[in-house]
């Protein structure tokens, strides 16, 4: 029935040509990571603009940058510290991303993770601490999946635009949480900031033993990693990125598009959840509003400068961690505000959607154009997408 | 611009040359098309047709070569220069507005339109210019409502409301009828006769040209390879302009048709919803049988594009059955494998491809989560899928550059052959096939023809919809016709006459 793949003879049906030489394997690989650099590199450049305006030296807050994020070890840990939500926030925009969905209401998943961990953390006290803790995840997960998998199901189902939906949500979320903590879930006890019940000290997420960075980092890193393996090497990752490339194509294949939106849309959310987890876990001790804290867009940024990667995810959270990290320091040192770091990061974000314009557009990084000049195409001004 | 007593004009390149970077698209091209004269451009796709006809346009600037209008050389720097001179051009896909009427549309398209539009004037003058022409039509219906002929037409007078004299037409005729295509091109021929146009046409139908044309020109990679007049010339020999010494694949002798042959496909009283929701197609009784080709006959719009969407599980119907070997059939991927069932829709990269995935994870989608031994398998292995994609780019010559280069950088006839390649692998035992060489050249549409007629005669039961009447009358045994949602006639391949086809695809019956 099914055509037997053989394993015999793969190369000499194509010559030289069929076999993915080393040279042009890199090539189709750099593209992915020169442009973004190159992008960052003119971000940075339109920024330094914006630094001369406000009359100070670029280079002054670029040092200062360096040395706030990256430049001593307890500089690094600390852009470790804020790198960890930002791994598992970018998932959640990464994973839909690779099924052709833009979803940037992560901040919503992680607000109501964390509000599901705490509460969760309070109700199981007296539990071992493991299993506390598990149940934490569990229920920070699982908040977050139902949020931003109800965004995938709306999607699919209701045809709801999932970027205006994911974002709107988040709002309900934020709000939602503010009303728990102020309402149901308060703790009495906090009074000028409201918020639940602190969690027993056994049921705290400690630090990574030599470093003043916590657990999430690790797991983090984990899930990205796993994430990858998801979506490179198994079915449904490639199911996946089959209805990401053309949803006609994956409905003519058969495949179950919709319950691979849900799927891999409550993934995401619930990556985002178990940030918000770890954020009450291992920073806060207690949900309240410091959840809200960005990260949730922050990982937006991160995702498409990591072009939905999950492995480039990994050094891309560290450096916006970095950014993230430097934004006190240039505060003191520089007299500007710690806002200034969010200028930069919205200017890096717009060049880096403009450089989506860039892709397949450079003959050193498509191989096809080295050896078949007649493939390159003319300019076609008149025809249409058909 | 609506008052024009202007005269036909006549056109003539002058060794045109274009280059991008470093592939020659057109190579010192000389046609001339004199005042009045109705002028064939023929050759496959990618031979330089369109390039000639945008340089003339002004969407193009030459790398060398001359344009002469009326016998003096002109500069056409951009679109606007061309339009000035008289030179227009009609797209093979309507560009009209569907929401507006035939008479806004004329209006807003004239290059100055006041910011207020006295309509009662506008109206009135229409009327004397529509007096003048020789189409009728209705011009105070929305476009929308408008059939595909009369939209040729619409067309065709924006243009000369526009005041232009040389007309590019661009496959006019490909989305309509053969008796409207019979109309329109009258029409026009007739005005070329009368001294008040010029055209130049496009087409890869021989039969138009020998009928309608006065001269042809043939591109083959750029050069003109042959021009003369059509009296003098026959169906052989432009073909052999057009596609040069290439072999083409012939035709599989049919296999004789097996009457009693088992039902494959079943579709029984099924209703379903067409994509405006108003109205809905039904298909009252329809079975295909083991070893032959049903053809579906239709103009675009009627009908066949939501029953393909029903067959292949993307559109819920309201009623009826679809059965194959007896049993419901629902389109999953399990129910595709068990009954192999093999889908190729139309212009395979937009429906049938990822595009920007490479050729071999696209040759790769019917079976990447099989092994080898057809078991469902949860982890994929890259290097299993080149093996695999390397045999089949073999195997159906999908010419390209690597595996690895994403498959929208292949041209047209080599992706529907990776599709091709994907899916008439293993055991075919239904085959349901949209439009499949809709814009390929000579070679791939002959060879893509034999493949689905070796499918035929290994046993598949072929459910063939096209909208070109010819490819229907080669491939099928039977064919339908569908109008208005519905199958509304059937006639074995021995009796089928265009003439009645025709009729009934236009809702004349």
């Amino acid at each position: 029935m099914a055509d037997t793949v053989s394993s015999a003879g793969v190369p000499a049906m194509l010559g030289a040509k069929g076999h993915l030489t080393a040279l042009e394997w890199i090539a189709r690989r750099a593209e992915a990571f020169v442009i973004p650099v190159a992008s960052m590199i003119v971000g940075m450049a339109l920024f330094s603009l914006f630094i001369l305006a406000v009359g100070k030296s670029p280079v002054q807050l670029y040092e200062t940058m360096w040395r706030g994020g990256f430049g001593s070890w307890f500089s690094i840990q600390n852009s470790l510290s804020r790198a960890a939500p930002l791994l598992l926030a970018a998932l959640c925009v990464a994973l839909p991303a690779r099924l052709g969905l833009v979803v940037i209401g992560g901040e919503g998943a992680i607000v109501l993770g964390g509000v599901a961990a705490a509460a969760t953390g309070v109700a199981t006290s007296g539990a071992p601490s493991f299993f506390a803790i598990l149940a934490m995840g569990v229920a920070g997960m699982a908040a977050g999946g139902i949020w931003i998998g109800a965004v995938g199901a709306l999607r699919h189902y209701r045809a709801v635009n999932e970027t205006i939906s994911s974002l709107l949500m988040a709002y309900i979320a934020i709000a939602l949480m503010n009303h728990l903590v102020e309402g149901t879930l308060r703790d009495p006890a906090s009074l000028n900031k409201p918020s639940t019940e602190p969690l027993a000290d056994a049921y705290r997420i400690g630090n990574i033993p030599g470093m003043e960075v916590h657990w999430g980092l690790v797991v983090g890193v984990i899930a990205c990693i796993l994430s990858w393996l998801l979506i490179e090497k198994t079915r449904w990752g490639f199911a996946a990125r089959i209805a990401g490339g053309n949803v006609r194509a994956a409905q003519v294949q058969g495949l179950a598009v919709g319950p691979l939106i849900v799927g891999f849309t409550a993934l995401a959310g619930g990556f985002a959840g178990l940030a918000g987890m770890l954020e009450v876990a291992a920073v806060q001790g207690s949900a309240n509003a410091s959840l809200a804290a960005g990260y949730g867009y922050t990982g937006i940024l991160v995702a498409f400068l990591a072009r939905h990667n999950p492995l480039a995810i990994i050094p891309v959270a560290f450096l916006l961690g970095g950014i993230d990290a430097s934004g006190g320091l240039i505060q003191r040192r520089m007299d500007l505000p710690d806002a200034t770091v969010l200028v930069l990061q919205g200017m890096l974000f717009v060049v880096i959607l403009f450089s989506e314009t860039f892709y397949g557009r450079f003959k050193a990084f498509n191989p096809d154009l080295w050896q078949r000049p007649d493939l390159l195409k003319g300019p076609d001004l008149l025809k249409g997408t058909a | 611009m609506s008052d024009r007593g202007k005269k036909a004009v006549g056109v003539e390149t002058i060794g045109m040359t274009m280059r991008f970077g470093a592939f020659t698209a057109l190579e010192d091209v000389s046609i001339k098309a004199p005042a009045g004269s109705f002028h064939a451009l023929l050759g496959e796709n990618g031979a330089g047709k369109s390039t000639l006809v945008k340089c003339m346009m002004g969407f193009y600037h030459p790398t060398a070569g001359d344009i002469l209008v009326d016998g003096r050389e002109v500069a056409i720097a951009s679109p606007k220069d061309a339009s000035a001179l008289g030179l227009g051009m009609v797209y093979q896909h309507f560009t009209l507005v569907p929401s507006l009427t035939g008479a806004e549309n004329l209006v807003i398209s004239r290059e100055k339109v006041p910011g207020v539009i006295d309509w009662r004037k506008e109206r009135a003058e229409l009327a004397r210019f529509m007096e003048r022409m020789p189409f009728k039509l209705p011009l105070d219906v929305k476009v929308a409502e408008l059939a595909a002929g009369e939209k040729q037409k619409l067309e065709i007078v924006k243009q000369l409301y526009l005041g232009r004299s040389f007309l590019v037409l661009d496959e006019p005729t490909s989305v309509l009828t053969p008796g409207e295509a019979q109309e329109v091109l009258g029409l026009v021929r007739a005005m070329t006769k009368a001294g008040d146009l010029t055209v130049l046409m496009i087409s890869h139908k021989f039969h138009e040209v020998t009928a309608f044309a006065d001269d042809v020109s043939v591109l083959r990679k750029g050069r003109l390879t042959g021009t003369g007049r059509v009296a003098d010339l026959d169906h052989r020999q432009m073909a052999a302009m057009m596609i040069g010494d290439q072999p083409i694949a012939a035709l599989d002798s049919r296999a004789d048709p097996k009457p009693d042959a088992e039902i494959v496909l079943k579709v029984k009283a099924l209703k379903a919803p067409d994509r405006t929701g108003l109205k809905s197609i039904r298909i009252e009784d329809l079975g295909v049988r083991s070893g032959e080709i049903v053809g579906i006959a239709g103009i675009s719009g009627n009908g066949q594009k939501e029953f393909l969407e029903v067959l292949a599980g993307q559109r819920t119907r309201d009623a009826g059955d679809v059965l194959v070997k007896g049993s419901p059939y629902g389109a999953s991927r399990a129910e595709a494998r068990t009954f192999n069932v093999r889908f190729i829709p139309e212009e395979p990269l937009r429906n049938a491809c990822a595009p920007r995935m490479t050729v071999a994870e696209n040759m790769a989608f019917r079976t990447f989560d099989l092994n080898e031994a057809g078991k469902p398998i949860n982890w994929i292995k890259m290097s299993a899928i080149r093996t695999f994609s390397a045999r089949l780019v073999e195997q159906f010559k999908v010419k390209t550059a690597s595996l690895a280069s994403p498959i929208s950088s292949l041209s047209g006839g080599n992706v529907q052959r990776a599709v091709l390649a994907r899916e008439l692998t293993g055991e075919v035992d239904l085959l349901i096939v949209s439009n499949p060489c809709f814009g390929l050249d000579f070679s791939a549409v002959a060879e893509i023809r034999a493949r689905i007629m070796k499918a035929r005669n290994a046993g598949a039961a072929v459910l063939l919809m096209s909208e070109d009447l010819d490819e229907l009358l080669e491939l099928s045994d039977r064919i339908f016709v569908m109008s208005d949602g519905a199958l509304v006639y059937e006639t074995p391949i021995a009796q089928a006459s265009v003439q009645t086809i025709g009729e009934h695809m236009a809702g004349h019956h």
